[in-house]
């Protein structure tokens, strides 16, 4: 298990590299703003345009700009005391500003997990039990137009419906009450409608995955088994059928923390939340590659290790998965 | 005499799909004494595994149409509430499948997949049912039952899971063991040792046993009585010895000439039956198995035959419009040698 962790590991990292690499070509290669003209203000002049140039480094090759890049997310090798380099736009390290920006994306994910477990799972499993009844029926319609509608659209629909601060009914607070909000209670409340956005799709994922995953082991031959031997019906459904069927959702819900742990970009920017997300977001908007970089390493460093810690749970849930 | 222990009649096993109502089980009858065994055999798809599911009432789909009776110790099985039903489910009738790896649950280990099947029958702690689990995998012929009681299903090999499911099944002594091709997915060096197994426990437990198979070769030596099943209906029924010696159904003519023999020349060419098992939902008119029968006349076409008593035979019925006489003719040149579309010739003659 140690030596598979260990491969696992190097492996992770050689990844991480590749990824980084790549973000740098698509920003080389792909048409986007100039980072120095979007650092320069409005009308610049040519020659402060290229004195910031010269300053971000962009007036080198291209090689060389990406020595510097990796030596600034490899402190040990760039020797310079920068931590995945400093944002062309404000001049801050990347990695402190990040980190400082985690909290936010943690609450907010931790909040959201729960919610769609809670409302996915028992739905999923109901709607597998009674498969065809109206129930089922109307829970799949849901389930099918929350998939369907975008976070954007789900985010703005709720804004518009509930948010005091615009909405028809205001009942919850409002887009950017985030960042007003001063205790814990309070940035709670304010993510009670970014939460319910971002639960909402997943919620439906998860059920419609766990429905057709109960319904297909439910025709097990050790269900039949089960039930041969005289076990009540809920013995057979919850002890035999949903233990087999909620094993893969590990695996789901593994990728899906890890991806909104990189940073729920959709989510934090239409609900204003301070988060990881809505950093990369700005970045996006002004071509900052270190913070680009900084935030795409940071969530594919999630995805990685979550599905290192998915692959070694399985281990323990499975017991015919051995490393 | 006492009354059987489990009494089938006329049991209708019918499931409405979209492509037309297709007849499982179409009215089959027998009786299974204590600690009797019944051989039941046929193709798949001849409702030989739906009818004991439906026994055990275990026929879920929310099409079938279920009628007729079953009785089992006096009661009818199929008017009682699901709550008594599973009450008997593994504990008066118990039930083993054809391929034991996928019938085990992977996550649990097999010695508390036994212990559950305990608990759920017998008011005993959760060490005592372990305990019982234990003893029953060491009656089963499992060594050190108490370390592989601890293991899980993939640890077994295929025979030892199917010891398991054995042990399983007759953990709560039951009074009727239902076994689902229990050799089928099995080495055949494993398969004899299962049925010893399974006739040694049956004598020691006196359990009736139902053997659900497509291999004669399986009930001839453990099965006291065999019925043949075709289409949904059993054609031929008779104690085990009639069947092999003096079997009267074209069908099961068909079957004993599809088994190797150890003493037919080396080089005799195995004769199966030609054609393929109908279509449920279309059923051939008249006797479904006219269209692969060589020795069809146009009467056969038209009517269906029932399962009547053979003349001189008690105990024996066939579902065949062929005269006794005339089977028996048939019966012996086809013993002798000949092959079925040889015979059918003078037969034929005799017969118009």
């Amino acid at each position: 298990m140690a030596a598979y962790i260990a491969r696992r590991l190097l492996w992770a990292g050689f990844l991480l590299f590749v990824i980084s690499c790549i973000t740098f070509v698509i920003f080389s290669v792909l048409p986007a703003g100039d980072p120095a003209v979007a650092r320069a203000g409005r009308s610049p002049s040519p020659e402060l345009v290229e004195i910031i140039r010269v300053q971000l480094g962009l007036d080198k090759s291209k090689p060389e700009q990406f020595v510097n890049y990796i030596a600034d997310i490899l402190p040990f090798l760039g020797g310079n005391g920068i931590n995945f380099g400093f944002s062309y736009q404000t001049n801050t390290d990347v990695l402190p500003e990040i980190l400082e920006r985690l909290p936010v994306t943690i609450f907010l994910t931790t909040g959201a997990v729960i919610l769609w477990l809670a409302i996915g799972i028992p739905v999923g499993m109901l709607s597998a039990v009674k498969t065809g009844s109206w129930m089922d029926r109307l829970a799949m319609g849901v389930a099918l137009l929350f998939i369907s509608a975008p976070v954007y659209f789900l985010g703005l629909v709720a804004i518009f419906l509930f948010a005091d601060d615009i909405g028809r009914f205001p009942i919850l607070p409002g887009n950017s009450a985030y960042g007003d909000a001063d205790s814990l209670l309070g940035r709670a409340e304010a993510l009670i409608m970014p939460w319910c956005v971002l639960a909402a799709a997943f919620a439906a994922i998860y059920a419609r995955f766990l429905r057709g995953n109960l319904i297909d082991t439910l025709q097990e031959d050790y269900i039949r088994t089960a039930r041969a031997k005289g076990l009540s019906e809920r013995r057979v459904v919850f002890r035999h059928g949903v233990r087999a069927a909620i094993t893969p959702i590990v695996t789901l819900l593994g990728l899906d923390i890890g991806i909104l742990l990189g940073g729920a970009i959709l989510t934090e920017t239409v609900f204003n939340i301070p988060g990881i997300g809505r950093y990369a977001f700005n970045a996006i908007n002004l071509s900052d590659l270190p913070v680009i970089q900084g935030t795409v390493l940071f969530g594919a460093f999630f995805i990685v290790m979550m599905s290192l810690l998915v692959d070694i749970l399985y281990a323990f849930i499975d017991p015919r998965v051995r490393y | 005499m006492a009354a059987p222990l489990l009494e089938v009649e006329n049991l209708q096993v019918h499931f409405e799909t979209e492509d037309g109502l297709v007849k499982a089980v179409d009215g089959i009858s027998y009786t299974v004494d204590r600690g009797q065994t019944l051989g039941i055999v046929g193709e798949s798809g001849s409702g030989k595994s739906v009818s004991s599911l439906t026994v055990m009432g275990l026929t879920r789909a929310r099409n079938a149409r279920i009628t007729g009776t079953v009785r089992f110790d006096g009661k009818d099985l199929l008017g009682t509430s699901e709550e008594d039903m599973r009450q008997i489910r593994g504990n008066d009738i118990a039930m083993i499948f054809q391929d034991p790896l996928s019938s085990l649950h992977p996550f649990y280990k097999v010695g508390a997949q036994i212990a559950e099947g305990v608990q759920a029958h017998r008011d005993v702690s959760k060490a005592q049912a372990w305990d019982r689990a234990v003893e029953m995998l060491s009656l089963v012929g499992i060594p050190e039952p108490r370390k592989r009681a601890d293991a899980y299903p993939h640890e077994f090999s295929g025979g030892m899971r199917q010891r398991a499911m054995i042990a399983m099944a007759l953990a709560n002594d039951p009074k009727l063991l239902i076994a689902d091709e229990p050799t089928t997915a099995l080495d055949v060096t494993v398969q004899a040792q299962i049925l010893e197994l399974i006739e040694r426990l049956q004598s020691e437990f006196d359990t009736a046993v139902v053997v659900i198979t497509h291999d004669l070769g399986v009930v001839a030596e453990m099965a006291d009585e065999i019925a043949v099943m075709y289409a949904g209906r059993i054609v031929e029924k008779a104690n085990t010895d009639t069947i092999f010696a003096a079997p009267e159904h074209p069908y099961t003519w068909g079957l004993l000439s599809s088994i190797p023999r150890l003493d037919a020349p080396r080089d005799e060419e195995l004769v199966p039956i030609a054609g393929r098992p109908p279509s449920l939902i279309n059923l051939p008119g008249g006797c479904s198995f006219h269209p692969r029968c060589p020795y069809v006349r146009e009467a056969h076409t038209k009517v269906d035959p029932e399962l009547k008593p053979v003349p001189g035979a008690p105990g024996h019925e066939v579902a065949c419009l062929l005269d006794s006489s005339v089977r028996r003719k048939l019966w012996s040149e086809l013993r002798s040698g000949v092959k079925p579309a040889e015979a059918r010739s003078d037969v034929m003659e005799e017969a118009r």
